[in-house]
C-alpha cells in the first residue's frame, strides 16, 4: 500500500513546486474536409473540430479534479492548414483561420495549431498562399498558432522559404503593433518539426498520424529544481540520478493523465512529450535550476553543458516511464516565459549568441525572443537560417520565435502577458546578411557521415 | 475504486468525528488511517475505499471540500492511482 511519506512527497511537488500536466492537445485531421466550395470547406472543419473536441475541456478538468493534478491547457492541433486548403486563395486561407479561431472558443480551447505548411523542399501555390496569409490570419485571431517547416536533415533548407518567413514575420509584428507585436508570440519556424508536438505554438497533426489523438505534454522544471536543492554539494552522478528519478515520476503522473484523457473521450493515445516547459511563476524556471546546479546565472560559462546533461536526463528518466514517448521532449528555453532567463537577459549574462549555442542542447530552439523593432527582414531570416542549421546537422528539431517588437529598441521590456509572460528587447549583431538570404534557392541535404 | 483523502488545518475537537462521519454516511469504507500534529497543525491521510458509494467521485470530493470549509480546514480527495503511478513501477 502507498506510503504517508509518498502521498506527502506528490502533494508537495503538485502544492509547492508547481507540477502540473502542461498540456493535453487532440490532434484532429481535417483532410476529409477538403471542398471545392470555400463556404462548404470552413463549416466541414468547423464541425469537424467542435464535434471531437466537444468534451476536451470537461475531460480535462473531471480529471484534474479527481486526481489533484493541474491540467493547465487543453488545446487541439489540426492537419496543417496548406493541405487542407489545397487549390484555394490566401482570402479562404484567412477564413479558415477565423473558423479555427471560432472552433477553439466554441469548444473553450485556449490555443489551436496547425495553421501550417511544410515547406523543407520546396512550396506548392497552396503552402504560399498560405504563409502570406499568415500575417493577417494571426492578427486577426485570437487563438489560432502557426508553423512553417522550413528544413530538414533529410532535405536542407529551403532558403527561399526562410527570406519569405523573415518577411511576414516583420510584416505581422507590425499588424499587431498595437499589441506588442505579439502576432509573432504564435508563430514559429521549424527545421525537422515533429508530428505529434503537443506544445504551442508548433504544435500540428501531421499526415501520418490517425484521424484523432490525445498527445500530452509534462511539465515541472519545480520539481526538478526542489529535488536539486536536496544534493547542492553532490558530484554530477548523483546530480544525474536525482534529475532522472525526478522526471520518471513526473512522467508517470503524465503517463496516466494521457490515459485517462484517452480512455475518457474514446480517442486514441498518442505520446507523452517529456518536457521541462517554464512558466513565468517563480519556482517553474529552467533558469532557476542552472543556478541550483551551481551557476550564477542563466548564460554564464557552463551553461550549455548544464542545459545539455538536464535535457539528456530528463528523458533518460521520462523513457521508462511513458509506453510511448514523442513530441519535442527536453527542456524549453523561452526568454519571455521564464522569470531566471528574463533577469538573465535584461542583466546581461544571457546573450542572442549564448542562448544560440543553447539551442545545439535543448528540446528546441530559439524561443520567444525579443528584438529590435528596426531589426530588418534580412538579419531575421540570418537567425533563422542559423538555427535551422544547427537542426539539419545535428538531425534534431530546432525552431526560432521571434518577435521584433515594434517601436522597441534594446533594454525595453514588452509585456505579451499570461502564459507568454515578458521579455526585454535582446541586442541582435548589427552586421548585414542581406545578400546571403538575397541568394535565394535551397541549402541541399547534409552528409549523414564523417561526424565532427 | 481506491481514493486518498488528505486533511490539513488547525488543530480542533471533532475532525476526525466529523470526517469519518461523513464517509460513514457515504458508505465508504476507511483502509488505513495516519495522523500527526505539529505545533498545532493538524495533518491527516487516509486511505479509503470508494466502490460501495453511490455518489459521483466530485460529489463526495465536494462533500468534503465543503465539510472542510465549515471547520477551516484544507480537505482533498484523490483517486489512488496517481501515487501509485508515480511511486510503483
Amino acid at each position: 500500500m502507498i506510503t504517508y511519506n509518498e502521498i506527502l512527497e506528490t502533494n508537495k511537488m503538485i502544492n509547492k513546486e508547481n507540477l502540473d500536466v502542461r498540456t493535453i492537445t487532440m490532434g484532429v485531421n481535417l483532410l476529409d474536409c477538403a471542398d471545392t466550395d470555400p463556404k462548404r470547406l470552413c463549416e466541414k472543419i468547423y464541425d469537424k473540430i467542435t464535434k471531437s473536441a466537444e468534451k476536451l475541456v470537461s475531460t480535462g478538468d473531471d480529471i484534474a479534479r479527481e486526481y489533484g493534478i493541474p491540467v493547465v491547457n487543453k488545446r487541439i492541433s489540426v492537419t496543417p492548414v496548406s493541405l487542407v486548403a489545397n487549390g484555394h486563395d490566401k482570402d479562404t486561407c484567412v477564413e479558415i483561420s477565423k473558423t479555427l479561431d471560432r472552433a477553439a472558443v466554441n469548444v473553450g480551447v485556449n490555443f489551436i495549431g496547425g495553421y501550417s505548411a511544410l515547406v523543407q523542399k520546396g512550396s506548392t501555390p497552396s503552402d504560399e498562399n498560405l504563409i502570406s496569409s499568415i500575417p493577417e490570419a494571426l492578427s486577426s485571431t485570437e487563438r489560432v498558432c502557426s508553423s512553417v517547416n522550413v528544413g530538414s536533415s533529410r532535405c536542407g533548407i529551403n532558403m527561399d522559404a526562410v527570406k519569405k518567413i523573415g518577411e511576414i514575420i516583420k510584416e505581422m509584428a507590425y499588424l499587431s503593433r498595437n499589441d506588442s507585436s505579439a502576432a509573432c508570440a504564435k508563430f514559429v519556424v521549424f527545421c525537422n518539426a515533429v508530428e505529434d508536438n503537443p506544445f504551442m505554438a508548433g504544435a500540428f497533426h501531421g499526415v501520418g498520424e490517425r484521424d484523432k489523438v490525445i498527445n500530452v505534454g509534462i511539465s515541472g522544471p519545480g520539481v526538478v529544481k526542489y529535488a536539486l536543492q536536496s544534493v547542492r554539494d553532490a558530484d554530477f552522478e548523483t546530480l544525474c540520478e536525482t534529475i532522472k528519478r525526478t522526471a520518471f515520476k513526473i512522467t508517470r503522473a503524465g503517463q496516466l493523465v494521457a490515459q485517462e484523457a484517452s480512455r475518457r473521450l474514446g480517442v486514441p493515445f498518442g505520446i507523452i512529450d517529456l518536457s521541462l516547459a517554464p512558466t513565468p511563476a517563480i519556482g517553474d524556471s529552467i533558469a532557476e535550476i542552472f543556478c541550483e546546479m551551481g551557476l550564477e546565472a542563466a548564460g554564464a560559462p557552463g551553461t550549455t553543458a548544464a542545459l545539455a546533461m538536464l535535457n539528456d536526463n530528463v528523458k533518460k528518466g521520462g523513457l521508462m516511464a511513458s509506453s510511448y514517448v514523442g513530441g519535442l521532449s527536453g527542456a524549453f528555453i523561452p526568454v519571455s516565459e521564464d522569470h531566471g532567463m528574463i533577469e538573465s537577459a535584461i542583466s546581461g549574462a544571457l546573450t542572442l549568441e549564448k542562448l544560440e549555442a543553447m539551442t545545439c542542447v535543448c528540446s528546441v530552439g530559439l524561443d520567444m525572443i525579443a528584438v529590435p523593432g528596426d531589426t530588418s527582414a534580412a538579419t531575421i531570416s540570418g537567425i533563422i537560417a542559423d538555427e535551422m542549421a544547427i537542426g539539419m546537422i545535428n538531425n534534431k528539431t530546432t525552431a526560432a520565435r521571434l518577435i521584433p517588437a515594434y517601436g522597441k529598441k534594446v533594454g525595453d521590456m514588452v509585456e505579451f502577458g499570461g502564459l507568454l509572460g515578458r521579455a526585454p528587447v535582446m541586442s541582435v549583431n548589427g552586421y548585414s546578411c542581406e545578400r546571403f538570404i538575397r541568394r535565394g534557392g535551397r541549402i541541399p541535404a547534409p552528409v549523414h557521415s564523417f561526424k565532427n | 475504486m481506491k481514493g486518498i483523502i488528505t486533511v490539513l488545518g488547525k488543530d480542533q475537537v471533532g475532525i476526525i468525528a466529523k470526517v469519518c462521519t461523513f464517509l460513514a454516511e457515504e458508505e465508504i469504507n476507511i483502509l488505513d488511517i495516519s495522523q500527526t500534529i505539529v505545533g498545532g497543525f493538524f495533518n491527516m491521510m487516509m486511505i479509503v475505499d470508494l466502490s460501495e458509494s453511490t455518489h459521483r467521485f466530485e460529489e463526495i470530493s465536494g462533500g468534503l471540500k465543503e465539510l472542510g470549509l465549515g471547520m477551516n480546514l484544507e480537505i482533498k480527495l484523490q483517486r489512488e492511482d496517481i501515487f501509485n503511478n508515480m511511486h510503483r513501477i
